[in-house]
């Protein structure tokens, strides 16, 4: 184990605690507030939106200041995404993700955070996500999915 | 402005931070639905960074319980086999459409990928037709 990967992985500890606490402040990790704010055409709560107007706002300005840089602090390179085709994967997948979210109020992220209240739906939710992408990769496998 | 709203925007904020910090220490996007697929397919030396990652998010949680155990309120109420289903659809099209809330809807709009802008626009339009549909069927209360 080298000490660079031992610092990325601390810096994803610390990455991912400060990222559950704005779930949790933020409202992220309720699914009824979630439902609320999909349910636009039913009592639409649009609160949720200033998640993203929040997040987005700070790093359209810390992404341009980050990448003025030749690499980052603990990695010789960047590993940024670079593919930037519009593939019926991508709409598909986005599609049944948008679907699953609004049934179970969940996103990846507060579906983790949430495992922290022990309560038995954050779990049934984590597992099943976690089938979800073992199906996936069962799928891929036979048919080479372009993403 | 609605106290929601201000949370809504310091919990955003800090979203922002958290991202930012993982950029500019690891050079990586914070795309959360792939940082757990990565973890389930283990890579020598591309796994403890992702599995710390978890870690971190879970504890985070046990703070927030710590602080304000309101933030785990509302439940759905809806039957157990909506939460399967919808485990199962996140998961499988969050990989299939190469990312989640945070990966494309925080880290690639912010970094203005146009993809990652349609998948966002695709899973927030599914979402709102879902919930309507599910309300319609009596599925969500």
């Amino acid at each position: 184990m080298g000490n660079a990967k031992m610092k990325n992985a601390l810096v994803a500890l610390a990455v991912g605690f400060v990222f559950a606490l704005g779930l949790g402040i933020s409202g992220m990790t309720q699914p009824s507030k979630v439902v609320g704010f999909l349910d636009v055409f039913g009592s639409w709560d649009p609160s949720l939106i200033f998640v993203m107007v929040g997040a987005i706002l700070v790093h359209l300005v810390t992404y341009r200041l980050i990448r003025r840089r030749a690499s980052p602090l603990l990695s010789p390179e960047w590993h940024v995404p670079t593919n930037k085709r519009i593939t019926p994967a991508l709409v598909a997948g986005s599609l049944l993700f948008g679907v699953g979210w609004g049934l179970g109020g969940f996103c990846p992220g507060p579906a983790m955070t949430s495992l922290a209240s022990l309560d038995s739906r954050p779990a049934v939710f984590v597992v099943s996500m976690i089938v979800g992408m073992y199906l996936f990769k069962l799928v891929d496998a036979k048919l080479k999915i372009q993403k | 402005m609605p106290v929601e709203w201000v949370n809504a925007l310091l919990g955003g904020v800090l979203i922002g931070i958290a991202v930012s910090m993982m950029l500019m220490f690891n050079g990586r996007v914070t795309g959360i639905s792939g940082i757990l697929n990565g973890a389930l397919s283990p890579v020598k030396g591309d796994t403890l960074w992702r599995v710390l990652f978890i870690v971190g998010l879970v504890l985070g949680g046990f703070a927030m319980r710590a602080l304000s155990p309101d933030v785990f309120k509302g439940d759905l109420g809806t039957e157990s086999w909506t939460t399967i289903a919808a485990g199962l659809l996140v998961g499988f099209g969050t990989i299939l459409g190469s990312g989640c809330t945070s990966g494309h809807g925080v880290c690639g709009i912010s970094r203005m990928s146009v993809r990652s802008l349609v998948a966002t626009m695709v899973f927030i339009a599914a979402g709102v037709g879902a919930v309507a549909l599910f309300r319609q069927f009596g599925i969500l209360n």
